[in-house]
């Protein structure tokens, strides 16, 4: 049993980076009713953006930077802006169709203008492993648990604790009250999406030494970003955060003890069961039906 | 003798194809190739080797004197596509096909260029391409019954290994060649300690590589395609793997190492060909590749280039443009460099459709493939 | 129906049915397959179109179609006995998963389809003794129909065209019938075609159970045109494109899926040398036609934001 502590760190830092696109994801959805199937390209498109800036001469750290600025830029301001503004009043599933739209778009624009091809992209943390009680667990995954758990902390403080987050929780709660409050809907809105671009960066950042950059990329990330957050519960934040980490955990669990082959199936039953039983997911509340 | 046949070559191709040069058409050739999905690498590598080839043959005056008209067509690294892709090209009067590289693809996509009697080369190393009687198919690269067994030597002679684990990929390539390396290694002596399966296109490896180490074999034989080898070397470095790692073609190719990089380093794999080879006319080839595609080729990129060549070289000896005769003439054929430069390694198949030359065991030091050895054609040591 | 327009359509029809004199083994086989994806695609556009459902599994019921005729067509058995197996087989999938799924709020359809088509997925790739693996299942044998071969691309191509145009018609006649204007009733007004007495839910659910067995139909031609079957066009991906066809060709509307599946089976043949770009295009055109013609191409984006207020 000397690998389950491997295993669950491994997990848990897998789990962490799907974590941060799913938050994104329920964020999205509880301050626009956005159900963003383009969320793994969100991922997928800043990792092209670090990969060009450090072709280009920049440092990872800088490369970085600039893919956030992008990011804000185009899937925050642009996205809101041009998609979703438009398409809001119709409801969810128009929006939900240009989302997918959006996602076959994306990647086949990124295919056709830039390449089909994987690229390498350098890790932010150095390679080499850190024994431990007989144990070792690689630099790459404790980076990745600490840089995810301080984006993490940091979002929810600044979501509890100072008054701009506590707009948005308001806005996300319910909008018209928020109004009444004399909150600025919009201006909040658009910081979701602002946070959610950054997230997704961080999640570009993470993932992409192991997964290579590909146009394709964006598949499995924003898939499991999307299961994390319905298991979890999709319209609380915190269920993000245990959703994600659940696959991860879950995923290396049974690919080590039972079967690699049905690795991916655990988080789609419990995904399944999920939908099918306990809809409003594990921590969420039931949503009311608006009638 | 051989003077003599290659004058009467001459002339014959004279007499036969003169209406052919009369009417000077461009002969058609397809290219099958993976331009995106899982295979996106060899299919890329393969196409250009064969566009550097084609470009040469046409500003040399193409084939007895007809220019060669090369498209390619994408398969997405699927089946299917490639077969649609196939009937597509034989109604577009192919000469020659060439690719998939994918054996699951050429597998499937044969069956087509075979009905229509089309001479078909593939990039496919499974063993089952050849095994079924079709007499229009033509390797660029060794049958995995021909590579496997050279890599369990190596395991045994050099590495002195007792037991190996090994990581696979679950297609026909993956698993033609695991169950032709597991025999292979038994035959040798050597124990399978873990039989590692997974997908293609898989993404996390932390689970295979832990399976690995947790096998605590004397090495590793890793077979995948690019990115998945690529993937799986990052992660063994990752978790700091410290045995050996062993594979067989794709493991130290040019773009994994690219994918992988420092995680490359230490990797050995047997090679039927590459760009690092110690031969003037390969180094001559890999300049001139760089120069046009503006990255370095790996061994796919020498099978499409070599191929191309081939169906010169032979249907210059065949003296016209003769799908059947073609394909006969194949098949027992000799070519050497000297005659046939393009070739850059001496060749020969046999009846099958399995080839046969030289080949080379590689090592990746500094994020540069190596030469370590150089391995007699099975042919030459009979 | 007008006659003009019933004359019009008699000439597409024929003029469809004479093309493949004009055309080579490729031409033939594209056709054919636009002809398959036409059965799946109908049968989208009833649970998309009519019940105002999001289905991404379709792809998944196209595949569980396309194995189970790889499977038995092996097996020798006859052809119209393994169609009515796959359909059947997709319509109660269909009832079991839309169910549990339909109980609760709407878009959890479109989650429960999507987790079903990836499971599905896996299945297929997995469960190695049964549907081969990545390997796929290759040398399914083509039909053939009163002791006369189907082998050839010409008879095949007028097989699956016939049996095309038979699906439709009779999706026609549903959707005329005194009991399935229910469908229609629900399409145009559901807060209307409730208090009239028509049970949403039991209706959504049968709309959603035949598209998926139009969808298993499909599949099994499928199967038998390319004669070779693995998991990658049964990948959620393809459910993802097929809805997305359904929508720009102008979901419930009766011809719409013609325009859809054009646009995806066809069209990108035609358009090869811009093939790198065309799915792109297709993309950013859907993003387009959603936010510039919410109520245009069809009244559909209105009547689903009158679904999502309800």
């Amino acid at each position: 049993m000397g690998d389950l502590p491997q295993l669950l760190v491994s997990g848990i830092a897998a789990g962490a980076v799907y974590a941060l696109a799913a938050l994104g994801f329920t964020l999205l959805w509880q301050a626009a009713g956005v159900i963003n199937f383009a969320q793994g390209e969100f991922v997928m498109l800043p990792t092209f953006a670090i990969l060009i800036a450090i072709k280009a001469g920049a440092s990872l750290w800088l490369a970085f930077l600039i893919a956030c600025a992008l990011a804000m830029l185009v899937l925050g301001v642009g996205f809101k802006r041009v998609v979703v503004d438009p398409l809001v009043r119709f409801g969810v599933i128009p929006l939900v169709i240009a989302t997918m739209g959006l996602s076959i778009g994306l990647k086949n624009g990124t295919k056709a203008g830039y390449s089909a091809l994987a690229f390498p992209v350098p890790s932010a943390f150095p390679s080499g492993q850190l024994a431990f009680g007989g144990v070792s667990f690689s630099y790459a995954d404790l980076g990745t648990l600490l840089l995810a758990g301080i984006i993490v902390v940091g979002l929810q403080s600044f979501l509890n604790r100072t008054v701009t987050g506590r707009a948005m929780q308001a806005v996300a709660q319910n909008t018209d009250a928020a109004r009444v409050l004399g909150i600025d809907v919009q201006r909040m809105v658009l910081y979701t999406f602002l946070i959610n671009a950054v997230l997704a960066t961080v999640a570009a950042l993470l993932i992409a030494p192991s997964y290579l950059a590909k146009f394709d990329m964006g598949d499995s990330i924003g898939q499991k970003a999307f299961f994390a957050a319905i298991i979890g519960g999709f319209n609380q934040t915190r269920g993000a955060l245990l959703g994600g980490v659940l696959i991860g955990v879950l995923e290396n669990i049974v690919g080590f003890y039972i079967s690699p082959a049905y690795k991916e199936g655990v988080a789609l039953l419990l995904f399944l069961a999920v939908i099918l039983f306990r809809p409003e997911g594990l921590l969420g509340k039931a949503e009311e039906r608006k009638v | 003798m051989r003077t003599l046949i290659r004058i009467a070559a001459f002339l014959s191709s004279i007499v036969l194809a003169q209406p052919l040069l009369a009417q000077n058409t461009p002969v058609k050739i397809f290219g099958l190739v993976e331009l995106s999905g899982t295979g996106a690498t060899s299919g890329t590598n393969f196409n250009d080797g064969i566009k550097l080839a084609v470009k040469e043959i046409n500003a040399a005056g193409g084939i007895l004197g007809r220019k060669i008209d090369y498209t390619s067509n994408d398969t997405q690294s699927q089946p299917q596509v490639s077969k649609a892709l196939a009937v597509k090209a034989i109604d577009d009067g192919a000469y020659v096909v060439m690719g998939p590289v994918f054996s699951g693809s050429i597998l499937v996509s044969m069956v087509e260029t075979r009905r229509a009697g089309v001479p078909n080369f593939t990039g496919g190393e499974a063993a089952a391409i050849t095994q079924q009687g079709n007499p229009y198919i033509f390797r660029t690269s060794f049958t995995q019954s021909t590579a496997m067994p050279k890599v369990a030597r190596y395991l045994k002679d050099t590495v002195h290994a007792k037991t190996v684990a090994v990581i696979w990929v679950n297609n026909d390539f993956g698993k033609g060649g695991r169950d032709v390396f597991v025999k292979a290694i038994e035959a040798e002596g050597i124990k399978l300690a873990a039989d590692i399966s997974t997908d293609p296109g898989q993404l996390d490896f932390s689970g295979a590589v832990l399976k690995a180490k947790e096998a605590n074999a004397d090495a590793l034989f890793a077979y995948s395609n690019e990115e998945e080898s690529a993937r799986v070397l990052r992660e063994l470095r990752k978790q700091g793997y410290p045995k050996p790692v062993v594979g067989e073609t794709t493991l130290t190719g040019q773009k994994v190492i690219e994918l992988a990089g420092d995680a490359a380093n230490g990797a050995v794999a047997h090679v039927g060909l590459t760009a690092d080879a110690p031969d003037p006319g390969i180094q001559a080839f890999a300049a001139k590749f760089q120069k046009e595609y503006n990255y370095k080729p790996d061994h796919n990129g020498l099978k499409g280039y070599t191929a191309m060549y081939i169906v010169k070289a032979v249907t210059e000896k065949v003296g016209k443009f003769d799908q059947k005769a073609f394909a006969d003439a194949m098949h027992g054929i000799k070519l050497s460099v000297k005659q046939y430069p393009g070739i850059l390694m001496d060749v020969s198949f046999d009846n099958n459709g399995d080839l046969d030359r030289e080949s080379f065991m590689t090592k990746v030091v500094n994020g540069k493939q190596e030469i370590i050895a150089t391995l007699p054609a099975l042919s030459a040591g009979k | 129906m007008t006659r003009t327009r019933l004359f019009m359509l008699a000439v597409a029809l024929i003029a469809f049915g004479v093309l493949p004199f004009f055309l080579k083994s490729y031409g033939l086989y594209l056709l054919t397959l636009f002809c398959v994806y036409l059965m799946a695609t109908y049968g989208l556009n009833l649970t998309v179109g009519y019940a105002g459902q999001m289905s991404l599994g379709h792809a998944a019921f196209f595949g569980i179609g396309a194995y189970h005729a790889a499977i038995l067509l092996k097996l020798g058995w006859p052809f119209l006995l393994v169609l009515a197996i796959a359909a059947v087989a997709c319509f109660i999938v269909g009832l079991a998963l839309g169910f549990p799924a339909l109980r609760v709020q709407h878009h959890y359809l479109a989650f429960a389809t999507l987790g079903f088509n990836v499971l599905v997925f896996l299945m297929m790739r997995n469960e190695q003794t049964i549907t081969g693996g990545t390997f796929g299942i290759s040398a399914i044998p083509r039909p053939s129909l009163l002791g006369y071969s189907l082998d050839g691309a010409i008879p095949f191509f007028y097989f699956t065209y016939a049996s095309t145009l038979t699906l439709v018609a009779l999706l026609w006649w549903l959707l005329r019938s005194p009991w399935g204007r229910a469908f229609a009733a629900l399409r145009d007004n559901p807060i209307r075609a409730e208090s009239l007495g028509i049970n949403i839910t039991a209706y959504t659910l049968l709309a959603f159970a035949i598209g998926a067995a139009c969808a298993g139909v499909g599949g099994v031609y499928f199967a038998a045109l390319v004669g070779f079957i693995e998991p990658a066009p049964f990948h959620f991906s393809w459910s993802m494109t097929m809805l997305l066809a359904v929508i720009v060709g102008g979901s419930g509307r009766f011809f719409g899926p013609v325009l859809g599946t054009v646009i995806i089976v066809l069209l990108p043949e035609w358009l090869r040398g811009a093939q790198n770009w065309y799915l792109a295009v297709f993309g950013f055109l859907v993003v387009a036609l959603m936010v510039w013609l919410p109520g245009g191409l069809s009244s559909i984006p209105d009547r689903f934001a009158r679904k999502a207020a309800k």
